[in-house]
Order: C-alpha cells, then structure tokens, then sequence
C-alpha cells in the first residue's frame, strides 16, 4: 500500500516537473508600472560584492523608507551571472562589473532604468553620466564606485625612489635596477595585461591594430623571463608577504592590504603615467525584480550627494558622483591611490568586437 | 628470519599509516593554529590572539539570531534532516521489503544525487526552481520565492539518498527471519514494524540522520545556486569573503564549523556502537 503511494507520489513529482520545464520560457512579470521617486514596492533584495556597502547607509535608508535591506554577496560576476540569468532569483539590485554589464543587457536580464524616478542621475560626473563603453546611453546601469588597474609596489626592495612606470615590468634594465627579477607578478587577464603593454608602448588599450598587439605581444613575452606568476586572485597578500616586489592588480585590493599592514609606508600603489585601466562597478535592476521601485528609490538614495560621499568615506573606492566630492574626507581625496592624480591617461577596457579573440590569442602566446 | 620480517613489516605499515594520517590532518591542523596567529596574513604567525574569534562573534551578518549565517545553517539542516530522514527511510523500507514494477528504475534513481556531481546537482537546482516559481505562480495561482525554503527543499533533495543507503544497508543486514515470527505470532504489519523492524534499524536511521545533517551543514555549491535573497548559510557566507582577502577569521570560522561536524561525527560512531550492541542482543 505504501509502496503505491511513494510510486504515485514520485510520479507525479516527475511530471510536475516535465510540465513546469515544458512552461518555461517566458520570464519576467507583466506591465512595469512606472515608478514615482521615493516610491517604495517592498523590501529591497541587494546582491552585491562583499563589504561593499557601508551598513550605516543601509540602516539610514530603512529608517528613511521603511522598508528593510536582505544583502547576499557573491565573489565573482561569473559566480553571479548565472543566478540572475536563470530567473526568478528574487534579487532586485546587483553591482556588476563594466563587462558584465554588456553580457546582462544582450541576455536580456537588466531592466532599463527609469530615469524619471532617480533625479539624482544628475549628480554624477559628465564622464560617468553616459558614454560607459559597455553601455554608453546609460539606459540600463548606474555607476556605483570606480577604481583603476595598476602596480603595487615593495618600497623595502626597490627604494623609496621607484619612477611610475610600466617599465619596472617591461624594461629589462629597470626591471635589474630594481631587484625586480623574479619578483613580478601580473595579471592573468588578456584584457588588462595586453592592454598594460599597450599604453607602455604609449597605444590605446582598445586598439584594433594587429601590428600595435603584435609589438605588445613580445613585450609581455619578454616580460615572461622576469615574471615570478601570472596571478589575479592574490597578488595583494603576494606583494605584503614579501614574495613579490611588484604586482599587478586592482586599486581597492592592495589599499585594503596596505592599511592593515604592520607598516603601511613601505607599500605603494600607482597607475603609471603612461595610463591605465580605469573600472567602474554599476548599479543595475533585475529584469524580474520583485521591487523595482524600491530598488530605484535605491540608487537615488545612493546618488545622493551625502550618502554618495559616505560610502566612499567607508569603503574607499572612488564616487562617480561629483556632487559628492565636498563631503569626502579630504585624506581620501588626497589619496592618490583612491584617486589618481592624472586621470587622463585612464580608459575603460571597451568591448572590441571580433577583435576581442586576438587579444586572448596574443596573451596566449605570450605566455608562451 | 620470520619474526624479524613481520617486525619490519609491521613497522613499514606503521610508517605508512603515520604518513597517510599525517596528510590527512596536518592542513586541519595548521588551519586550527593559524586562526589563533596575530598576523593579519593567513600562513604567518604574528602571537596568540583570540582577536579573530572575537570578530567572528561580533559579525552581525553570521551571528545576527534569527537570520544571521549561522542560524540560518541550523535551520536549514534541522529541518532538511528530519524530513530526509523519513522520506528516505521509507524510501528504503519499499525497496528492501517490497517487490514492484519499475522498482529497479527506482533503486538507480536513487543513488543519482550520490554519484552525480555537486554543480551538475547546484544548476539541476536553479532551473528548477527558477521554473517552478513561473509555474506555480503562473498555472497554480500562488506565489513564492527562493530563499531559506529553496536552499531546504534542494538540501533534502540529496539528502534522501544517502539517508536511505544507510538504513538499506542496515536492512539488508537484518535478519527476515524476525519479521516473519512476529507475522506467524499475529503481529500486524504496523505491530511488526513498531516492536520489531523500527528497533531493529534505529542506529541505521541515526546514522543516516548525522550524515543528513553534516552534509547539510558543509554544502556550498548546491545551496549558492539554490539560495535567494536573506538567506546565505555559512559555508556560502566564508566562501564569498575569500575574495576580499583571506583573514584568520576565515579560519575562526572553519573551525568553528570543524568542531561542530567532529561533534557529529562522535555521535555517528556513539550510534555506531549501538547498532553493534543491538546486533548482539539479537
């Protein structure tokens, strides 16, 4: 008796199943109803990078809208992607990455936003406000914080008198003049390492000439000789542990590192000033949020001149707001690690097209 | 010639079980040390310290009752153990005492969340779901959301198999004879599994439960693709601060969740030693 039961039972698991496998396919809720500024829908779901988000602001925005805050984190975007591109994964908000802002808007899983509901757009600087290369009439994301790509380096191994350039990697004879042998590690990233070559041999990290990758391709084999890793997951604790002299890696990454090092002094972080990487990490509404209009009463909460400023002063990375700028601590303006002081060598890695192949084509076979 | 051979031989096996041990529990133990390092860098010792302990205890986001990390684990292993627990042993009663159709198909069924890799398992999960939220919403007329109750369902999902290949082993090593009497003496069906089946296969279904519970407990990649929003178990929370840095909190943390599946693991082999204490009274 029992026996049938537990046989019905899974049998008609398995075809709840087929039919709801066989009903998928369209995603997202019905008619979004625009939404008025400071209109709340419910609870606000953020899925953001960890410690990313100061919980004062947080516990402000409950207090100010009534509503309250679930943040979950991820540690990638790939780790995050393939959740909200499923469906149905409940998140309202998420912080992807410039790329990975392109990759959500082609598959359709970021809702555009309504500029109407979020008047504090204006608030942001002119080169944040629109023109991003991964979404360049900024219909779909807002920007949350920036940083750049650059070189931490060992002050205790090279001196404290290290010239800022991407020569300390490709230039053999610096590289010899200051103990770097064997002491570098770079990226492992086809994009940000091709492009380091780039702007050393003083091109666009966006060029679309073979030749220009061709002469970066054999500076960055030659660099191979000198390079202790390719690494982009730990070359902050590589470079304070002492196991390296300079590495290449993200700006927020290695000021963490340096703040709560024994001693700070003996560390520093630079974009060369042959230029670098610039990155921003964005705001952006799932397609199938459940609370789309808390989330954009969010991102207004955030554009904020006084809560932009506070979270840069909590999580030093730097604001895309430029209302913001008066309230930032002025330790943190002054910090040219948080903002660099010449900015007009940086660019955004943009999307090459059919292009993109060569530059992991070229990294590649660098590498050797 | 002989006795020294077997010393030797004996002493090589002894070296041997030494280094297997060794390779087993020497990360462990670095891992225990180090949580205890004042260093802010994992692998170099900087003095004893409870400092990381102590900023494991005061992280709002593990320890926050109700829906920090931590409590959230428990809840999720509380409640996926006892229904796998049932579901699975009677899973396992049908197919070691029962004969049916299609019973085969069944008995390899079950063994699929076993032998199926976790991520196959974790994206199994997020269509699933996915798709079962847009069809209960959409052709059921009810609405509901992932989050405590997805990452439970998902959890019991592969914890009735191995729930019910510990009490079919312990079925299959119990003696039909004993059923039988108690139906020659008049027993009901449910009087024969009352007094004589359910004793009988007890510590199996303890130890099925601990296994339940520390599987529940360690997984991450099936519950990150099944989590929603508000609910990140620990596993899940310790693997997302990897990226900004491991810190010997990390460390606090893992062994903290150690010590709690040793726990376990001690009341496995305690329902282990009943089960051979039962085995000679029968």
């Amino acid at each position: 008796m029992k026996v049938k039961t537990w046989g019905q039972l899974l049998a008609a698991l398995l075809a709840l199943t087929l039919v709801a496998a066989a009903c998928g396919g369209d995603d997202g809720g019905g008619g979004e109803a625009a939404c008025a500024v400071g209109e709340t829908d419910g609870d606000l779901n953020l899925y953001n990078w960890s410690e990313y988000m100061d919980p004062d602001l947080q516990t402000a925005f409950e207090a100010e809208f009534g509503v309250s805050i679930n943040e979950d984190n991820y540690d990638s975007n790939e780790a995050m992607q393939p959740i909200i591109s499923a469906g149905n994964s409940g998140y309202d908000l998420i912080v992807p990455s410039d790329y990975m802002v392109s990759i959500l808007i082609d598959s359709g899983d970021i809702m555009p936003i309504q500029k109407d509901a979020v008047p504090n757009l204006s608030n942001l600087a002119d080169e944040f406000a629109s023109g991003l290369p991964f979404d360049p009439d900024a219909e779909y994301s807002v920007p949350y914080q920036w940083g750049t790509t650059g070189l931490g380096v060992d002050l205790a191994v090279t001196g404290p008198d290290v010239p800022e350039t991407w020569g300390l990697i490709f230039d053999p004879a610096l590289a010899a003049e200051y103990n770097l042998e064997g002491a570098i590690t770079i990226l492992n990233d086809p994009r940000e390492t091709m492009g380091a070559a780039l702007k050393y041999l003083g091109y666009s990290l966006n060029t679309t000439s073979i030749d220009e990758l061709n002469e970066a391709k054999a500076l960055v084999a030659d660099a191979t000789n000198r390079v202790a890793a390719f690494d982009s997951d730990q070359y902050d604790e590589l470079l304070v542990s002492g196991q390296a002299a300079v590495t290449h890696g993200y700006s927020g990454n290695f000021l963490v590192q340096f703040f709560e090092a024994d001693d700070p002094e003996q560390y520093t972080y630079f974009v060369p000033q042959e230029g670098g990487t610039r990155w921003v990490d964005n705001m952006a509404v799932v397609a199938d949020a459940p609370h789309p209009c808390t989330a954009h009463t969010f991102i207004n909460f955030l554009l904020d001149a006084e809560n932009g400023a506070a979270l840069t002063n909590w999580n030093y990375y730097a604001s895309p707001n430029a209302a913001s700028e008066p309230f930032i601590d002025q330790e943190v303006l002054d910090d040219p690690i948080v903002y660099p002081t010449d900015q007009s060598k940086l660019e955004f890695i943009a999307d090459t097209g059919d292009f993109e192949i060569n530059f992991s084509d070229a990294f590649t076979e660098a590498k050797g | 010639m002989t006795a020294t051979g077997t010393r030797t031989g004996r002493r090589m096996l002894g070296v041997h079980a030494a280094a297997v041990y060794g390779f087993f529990y020497a990360p462990i133990l670095l891992l225990v040390v180090f949580s205890f390092s004042g260093d802010r860098l994992v692998g170099q010792w900087g003095g004893f310290t409870l400092d990381w302990y102590r900023e494991f205890l005061d992280n709002e986001q593990l320890t926050a009752f109700h829906d920090g990390a931590i409590w959230t684990s428990l809840k999720v292993a509380a409640v996926s153990t006892v229904v796998s627990v049932v579901l699975g042993t009677l899973a396992a009663l049908s197919l070691e005492r029962f004969r049916f159709r299609g019973q085969r198909v069944f008995d390899a069924l079950l063994y699929l969340p076993i032998i199926i890799p976790d991520v196959t398992m974790g994206i199994m999960m997020l269509i699933f779901f996915s798709e079962a939220i847009t069809f209960a919403d959409t052709y059921l007329g009810f609405e509901f959301a992932k989050g405590l109750q997805t990452i439970i369902i998902s959890h019991i999902a592969f914890n009735i198999s191995f729930v019910s290949v510990v009490v079919r082993a312990r079925l299959a090593g119990m003696d039909d004879r004993l059923e039988e009497a108690a139906m020659d003496l008049y027993a009901t069906r449910w009087q024969t599994f009352t007094h004589v089946t359910f004793p009988q296969i007890l510590p199996g279904i303890l130890g099925g439960a601990l296994l339940a519970l520390t599987l529940s407990l360690d997984d991450v990649v099936v519950t990150q693709f099944s989590a929603g929003p508000g609910a990140t178990t620990l596993p899940v929370f310790v693997f997302s601060l990897i990226r900004k840095g491991v810190t010997p909190m990390i460390n606090a943390v893992s062994v903290v969740m150690l010590v709690a599946s040793l726990v376990l693991i001690a009341m496995m082999l305690l329902a282990d030693g009943l089960r051979a204490e039962a085995d000679e009274t029968a």
